[in-house]
């Protein structure tokens, strides 16, 4: 008898693990809603670490990580959460996980660690992070979750990396200065970065400054909401 | 609704839960924050004689950086009377601790590099920039007179202006074949300087936008070395 029941196939009809809606989780973030340009979200962040490519990019790594997994355990937990302290208990799980990455950090790439500084810890006030919990996490599956959490992080960090790649070339002549593929691209000499790869266009562009203040990223990120907007209507606000 | 009990105890295993793996992953990584931090800080001490070296100290993996410090490098800390004290390492003096004492117990880490051009000695220097604490080692020649190299770090300049002091290369590079003492014999120390140079033993370009620090570096420069004064008149 037992044997026969388990035999038995199953008639309950699964979502596919990697569907459409589980596709769109990855790649909403990514246009129609992005949280810098079309949310507005993590913009401290943004303005503050992206004078850089290289530290920009262990920064959407260690915020991608962040949404990840904090999503992942907020929506493990979403039945057994109370109510009244949920928001305190999110920030516990996001304030662990940020640890994790700094401890991490420092024990992996110090001198990225020295430079990003208190970055990482702030990464705990990201509006990104609670955002996604609050908006996604606390109403659906973990492997959904996940996946918000990934897309978010990844959205977040894309935009993070073109405001680098604008600031760091034109503010400094240089490209992914501090790792290991360091290049000097243009600039006034070649003597500016003493550790990269010159390509030789050196000596006809003056390094601009502004570029380099936190300032210019309030441009370039404004530039690229304004771009964000021709290219995709449906973001227009028409109320 | 949750009962209050609930809520409590829900807290109460969350925190534990997290305190526990916190400790641990803090507990476990320690041996390895305080070696990286450790050669941190002897990179920057190694890029004040950069030029004496065969490669540039940013490049270093931990073991070279280890192994100069192990074989050509003399440790020696001294007190405001220019004494060597025994017993104690260089690395062992955390110079933002040493500040806050007062004046007649602070200590100085001094570095002896032996290379093949004769002692180097390396001293630090600490003081304040525009927002936050300065810091910096300056490479002396035996004549404890004409600077071989020097390196600034700090807290919190602003990128670009300030901080421009650590991130561009060519600001501590002026500092070299500078002289402390004028031809008197009196100590002047290196003063960084807002405009035109008019002195160009004693001052270097200072970096524009940033006057404040600048000052704070030259102050720092001022003051710090001259802590050294007594145990350069024993050395001599």
């Amino acid at each position: 008898m037992a044997e026969t029941a388990v035999k038995q196939p199953v008639v309950k009809e699964r979502e596919p693990l990697f569907g459409p809606k589980e596709r769109k989780l990855l790649t909403d973030p990514f246009n129609d809603n992005n949280p810098i340009t079309v949310q507005v979200l993590g913009i401290c962040s943004a303005l503050a670490v992206t004078s850089l490519v290289y530290p920009s990019v262990i920064m959407a790594i260690s915020v991608t990580f962040v949404t990840a997994m904090s999503s992942f355990f907020t929506s493990l937990l979403r039945k057994s959460i109370p109510k009244q302290v949920r928001m305190i208990v999110q920030l516990v799980i996001i304030a662990t996980l940020v640890t994790i990455v700094e401890q991490a950090l420092k024990a992996l790439n110090f001198e990225i660690y020295k430079q990003l500084s208190v970055f990482i810890g702030l990464i705990i006030t990201n509006c990104i992070v609670m955002g996604r919990l609050e908006a996604f996490a606390m109403a659906n599956r973990p492997w959904r979750s996940l996946l918000d959490g990934i897309g978010n992080g990844l959205g977040y960090g894309a935009i993070l990396i073109i405001v680098a790649l604008v600031r760091e070339l034109f503010g400094k002549g240089t490209l992914f200065a501090g790792s290991p593929l360091a290049w000097q691209i243009i600039g006034p000499s070649s003597d500016y970065m003493l550790d990269t790869t010159s390509i030789g266009w050196l000596g006809w562009y003056q390094n601009n400054n502004l570029m380099v203040l936190s300032g210019a990223a309030m441009f370039i990120i404004g530039i690229l909401i304004w771009i964000h907007r021709t290219w995709n209507p449906k973001l227009i606000d028409v109320s | 609704m949750h009962s209050t009990r609930y809520i409590i105890t829900f807290v109460a295993i969350l925190t534990m839960v997290v305190a526990l793996v916190l400790s641990l992953l803090a507990t476990g990584l320690k041996p390895i924050h305080d070696r990286n931090e450790a050669i941190y800080n002897k990179k920057a001490i190694l890029s004040a004689i950069e030029s004496h070296l065969d490669q540039k100290a940013s490049t270093m993996t931990a073991d070279q950086v280890q192994k100069i410090f192990d074989d050509q490098i003399q440790q020696v800390v001294v007190d405001m009377q220019g004494n060597a004290l025994e017993g104690v390492q260089a690395d062992q003096v955390d110079m933002a601790k040493e500040k806050k004492k007062p004046l007649a117990e602070q200590r100085l880490p001094v570095y002896i590099y032996n290379g093949q051009d004769g002692k180097i000695y390396i001293v630090s220097v600490r003081g304040s920039g525009l927002w936050d604490e300065i810091w910096g080692s300056i490479a002396l020649e035996d004549d404890f007179n004409t600077i071989s190299g020097a390196t600034f770090d700090h807290k919190g300049e602003t990128p670009g202006l300030g901080a421009e002091i650590k991130d561009n290369p060519k600001f501590p590079r002026e500092f070299v074949g500078k002289k402390l003492y004028n031809e008197g014999g009196k100590y002047v120390s290196v003063q960084v300087k807002k405009g035109p140079i008019t002195d160009p033993v004693h001052q270097v370009d200072g970096i524009s936008g940033a006057t404040i620090t600048s000052n704070g570096v030259t102050e720092m420069l001022e003051r710090g070395i001259k802590y050294y004064e007594p145990y350069f008149e024993k050395q001599k």
